[in-house]
């Protein structure tokens, strides 16, 4: 990685959010207290960063410190210490290729030197101003190695051809699908399923458990979970609800009149 | 639960407080703990990884700068955790901290002016390897521009973030810091801006290896040749301790000392790069005006010139000294004058209503500037402490920082570094003041401190403010047993210890203005430059002084005299301390020591002084043994002895409190007295605080 430094000369002299991103710069700035205003700098310059065609150029570092009150060397710490941050002009269509180990030994050499080839040396941005790309660290998506990511958007499972394919696109303003390249559905098998392929795997009817073991007798009606469809049911890790009466669930202890004498609550008539 | 902590540090038991980092109990304990980026009055920062030390049963080495003790355990049987700070283990991490620490480190020591007095230099040979395994290349970082006083060499820089630190908590202008990471990670202001700060040199002293150096003093001298005098600095009114390095006879440069009382461990830049002055634009001879100009004389001729001069008849005679004026100085002259029958005497800036009451508490800054850590609200009157105290600025932001210091100025905005409640641009709004919020924080606090500036008693309602001020002080009970919260802050070095001797204008006699105001005969200037010289008319004017200055160029007999690091003399600073310079280089050419000008004149005058010494002089000032007066105690501040004086009923002012704006008595920081405008540091600092319009320069 090499010195980042501020193109001055590309930034001009200022910059301005776009109207309709007033409301994201609230939200983020809603999330901390008035006087922590000011760890809403990365979303901030993030999305500066998105206002100023993909890079942050020294103005819009300068907005983003002002609106939070900041000390422009904070500001500045800040933006050159994340390399996401871009301190020099990109492309239209910013190419952020991933040479981290898995990418790499799936071919992301490869990858770069189509890069090279079809647009130039890292950070040069094309005269039509449409393309540009860097080398990255690890993005995270290892298991389609190798992949790019252009803009927002992740292309996956690239060989030389497919990539270079897409840069053509690109360059030609034809739109190009994001998601893996080859026969493939998110991170599943090429070519579909090979495992667990059974569909009743899937419906509940080979898990026939009616009821948990050990359960105290039902005082009402099996409910639709105790019937074991997860399907039926909302994801328990999700929400934690209140258990109510009438309301059916896996425990029904409102049922119960010894549920209060476990301690856990006093009975309300020793407080008179 | 106990408030302490027992630790067994390389054998011997030891208790500390709980708040201690290990590093402090270590050093308790008699050990040396060595050290890059950890520094008392700054944060912990904990990223050199020097301090490292042993605790038994502890996977990694510690670094003993962050480890609160308090957060520490015993040993499972319930002893006292071990700690060693020597021993292999320990040798070995330190060793090879050394060694990732110098693997980008230059070997450039031969030309590094941090050389002979450099921290890395110092422990690699104490800790680290003696050859370097290292066969790569070496990073190379470019150069930042931090302005004309800080030099960088950034190649050097082990990143240790001192400085960093040191900007932004105690200079308080938050303009350094380390952009990238990792291997690209570099120091730098914003864009390479300079810094603005009035303490900015600091932070060279504070650099623990090269990257950090002196600009005026690059390559200038080694630390092994130059003479090391311990000595009080005379650029503001606080007498901070310096250290002025000499070569031959030649000033090189001037470093802080320690004084905790004063100035903890810092300097103001100017009074750190002022040195260049001392030898430039130097009065170094005698001088006699012929024919519109000056000629060089003789001591003989000039004297005799200004023996006729003074022929005139005392009522005829006034006499001025400048900000500059030592003690002694101020003594001779004073005694001199009165026996001639001279009553038109005084050492106050033009306006002066302070300084006749005869209660020396009344110009004093009573609290202490150390007393502004114990205080809980403070009100600034006509003063902005950053430009008339800057050290003692930074102070207040400590104070406000870590404690809860509450700040109320009445008199012009500026940045101060740290927030204040405006109460008021002009003396007419303390009127208002027992109407405002400040004044109920005021009266609940347990140490209030009011300080006037002392421009805001230079003006027509001086007596009334003074007055006003006075009965504020006792409503809001700032003067109790053990406080006085009142206190003057003075901008001028020389101006207490001469009212301390009572150099102010006679029953009868004309103060300042009138002197000037080209009514009389013979106008003598101490080294006052910072007057108004322009009314002078046709009086005859002999200066004495160091600098050719505006006082010069206006005198028709110039009489040379030392500066503050050419003699050994007493100075007063704005909280009553008395102390002394000391002569690091000898007085430039033929000039002489103030009051031994003012001795020799006397015998010319047939009015011989009785004292033939300067030590002589000083006994006399100091009284019999056992007498008690203001110069027989030295190095200490009153402080609380003044509440007895400072309680007593104030006399009622006649007039109203004004309601023109306070103007600051500083109008340009690097350039208020003849020796900083003799500078061409200063000069360029100067020039760039106006052109980027900082705060440190007003205007």
């Amino acid at each position: 990685m090499a010195l980042r430094r501020f193109d001055l000369e590309a930034g001009g002299d200022s910059f301005s959010f776009k109207p309709e991103t007033e409301d994201k710069i609230a939200f983020w700035r809603g999330k901390y207290p008035a006087d922590k205003q000011r760890s809403a700098v990365i979303p901030l310059l993030w999305l500066a960063q998105k206002d100023n065609n993909g890079w942050l150029s020294e103005p819009a570092m300068r907005e983003v410190a002002d609106r939070l009150e900041m000390p422009y060397i904070r500001v500045y710490e800040v933006a050159t210490f994340y390399t996401m941050f871009r301190l020099q002009p990109v492309g239209k269509f910013h190419i952020q290729l991933c040479g981290t180990t898995p990418c790499q030994l799936r071919g992301a050499e490869g990858l770069k030197e189509v890069c090279t080839r079809e647009i130039g040396k890292q950070m040069y941005v094309t005269d039509d101003k449409r393309l540009s790309w860097e080398e990255v660290e690890c993005l995270g998506a290892c298991v389609n190695a190798p992949m790019v990511q252009i803009n927002d958007d992740y292309y996956e499972d690239l060989t030389p051809e497919s990539l270079a394919q897409i840069i053509g696109r690109l360059k030609n303003g034809v739109d190009i699908t994001p998601g893996p390249q080859i026969d493939r559905v998110n991170s599943a098998p090429e070519g579909g399923a090979k495992t667990l392929t059974d569909a009743a795997l899937f419906d509940g009817s080979r898990n026939a458990i009616k009821t948990l073991p050990n359960l105290p007798e039902p005082a009402g009606e099996a409910t639709a979970e105790a019937t074991g469809r997860p399907d039926a049911g909302a994801p328990t890790n999700v929400k934690r609800e209140e258990p109510t009466a009438g309301k059916a669930t896996l425990i029904d202890t409102t049922s119960k009149p010894d549920a209060t004498k476990d301690g856990m609550s006093a009975p309300k008539d020793k407080k008179d | 639960m106990s408030d302490t902590f027992k630790l067994n540090i390389d054998g011997q038991e030891i208790e500390v407080p709980k708040h201690y980092t290990l590093m402090q109990a270590c050093e308790e304990a008699g050990a040396e703990i060595p050290r890059f980026c950890y520094h008392e009055r700054l944060s912990v920062a904990g990223n050199c990884r020097m301090c490292l030390v042993e605790w038994e049963g502890a996977p990694k080495p510690i670094a003993s700068c962050a480890q609160i003790v308090g957060d520490m355990r015993p040993n499972r049987d319930g002893s006292a955790p071990i700690v060693r700070t020597g021993g292999a283990y320990v040798e070995k991490a330190r060793n090879g901290v050394m060694e990732f620490l110098l693997i980008n480190h230059p070997l450039d020591c031969p030309i590094c002016d941090q050389g002979g007095e450099c921290d890395l230099q110092d422990q690699a040979v104490a800790y680290g390897r003696s050859t370097s395994r290292y066969e790569e290349n070496k990073r190379a970082v470019e150069d930042k521009y931090m302005g004309p006083l800080v030099k960088t060499i950034m190649t050097r820089c082990i990143q240790c973030t001192r400085c960093v630190r040191f900007v932004a908590e105690v200079a308080g202008v938050e303009e350094m810091g380390m952009i990238s990471r990792g291997e690209n990670a570099e120091i730098t202001t914003y864009l390479e801006k300079s810094l603005t700060s009035e303490l900015s040199g600091n932070v060279i002293d504070l650099c623990p290896v090269g990257a950090l150096t002196s600009k005026p003093y690059a390559f200038n001298a080694r630390p092994w040749e130059l003479r090391k005098t311990s000595s009080i600095d005379v650029m503001d009114a606080m007498g901070a301790a310096i250290r002025v390095d000499a070569k031959g006879d030649a000033v090189m440069r001037i470093m802080p000392e320690l004084n905790e009382e004063v100035n903890e461990e810092w300097l103001s830049d100017k009074s750190r790069f002022v040195w260049d002055g001392l030898g430039r634009q130097r009065l170094d001879r005698p001088y006699i005006r012929e024919n519109g100009k000056l000629r060089a004389a003789t001591w003989g001729e000039a004297f005799e010139a200004v023996k006729a001069a003074l022929s005139v008849g005392p009522d005829k005679i006034g006499v001025v000294a400048g900000d500059l004026i030592e003690v002694e100085q101020a003594k001779a002259a004073l005694d001199l004058f009165r026996s001639l029958g001279v009553k038109n005497t005084d050492c106050r800036p033009a306006g002066a209503r302070y300084g006749t009451s005869g209660v020396r508490e009344h110009y004093l800054f009573n609290p202490t500037l150390m007393g502004i850590e114990e205080a809980d609200a403070l009100l600034l009157i006509g003063t902005n402490p950053r430009v008339e105290a800057a050290v003692w600025n930074a102070r207040i932001r400590k104070s406000w920082l870590w404690g809860n210091l509450k700040i109320g100025l009445i008199g012009e905005a500026a940045d101060l570094t740290y927030p204040y409640e405006h109460l008021g641009t002009s003396a007419a709004d303390l009127d208002q003041i027992a109407s405002s919020d400040f004044f109920q924080v005021l009266k609940d606090a347990k140490r209030p401190m009011i300080v006037v500036g002392e421009s805001a008693l230079c003006r027509e309602d001086g007596l009334k403010l003074s007055e006003t001020v006075h009965k504020l002080s006792q409503t809001v009970s700032a003067v109790t047993e053990g406080w006085a919260g009142f206190g003057v802050l003075h901008t001028a070095a020389g101006r207490v210890g001469a009212l301390d001797v009572g150099f102010v204008p006679a029953e009868g006699g004309l103060a300042t203005v009138d002197i000037l105001g080209g009514d009389l005969s013979t106008v003598v200037l101490l080294g006052a430059d910072e007057v108004d010289l322009t009314k002078l008319g046709n009086s005859k004017v002999i200066y004495v002084g160091s600098h050719g200055d505006a006082g010069a160029s206006r005198a028709d007999i110039v009489l040379p005299s030392a500066a503050y690091t050419e003699m050994t003399a007493t100075y007063v600073n704005t909280e009553g301390r008395v102390q002394m310079t000391t002569r690091a280089v000898q007085p430039k050419g033929e000039a002489r020591e103030g009051w031994a000008i003012f001795r020799a004149l006397s015998a010319v005058c047939g009015k011989p002084l009785p004292y033939d010494t300067a030590d002589q002089l000083r006994a006399l000032l100091r009284g019999k043994e056992g007498e008690n007066t203001v110069f027989s105690g030295r190095g200490y501040a009153p402080g609380a002895r003044g509440v007895e004086a400072l309680s007593r009923p104030v006399a009622d002012a006649s007039g109203s409190l004004s309601s023109a704006a306070f103007k600051s008595a500083i109008v340009d920081f690097y350039l208020t007295n003849p020796i900083a405008r003799a500078s061409k540091t200063m000069a360029e600092c100067s020039a760039l605080a106006s052109r980027l319009d900082t705060p440190v320069a007003a205007e």
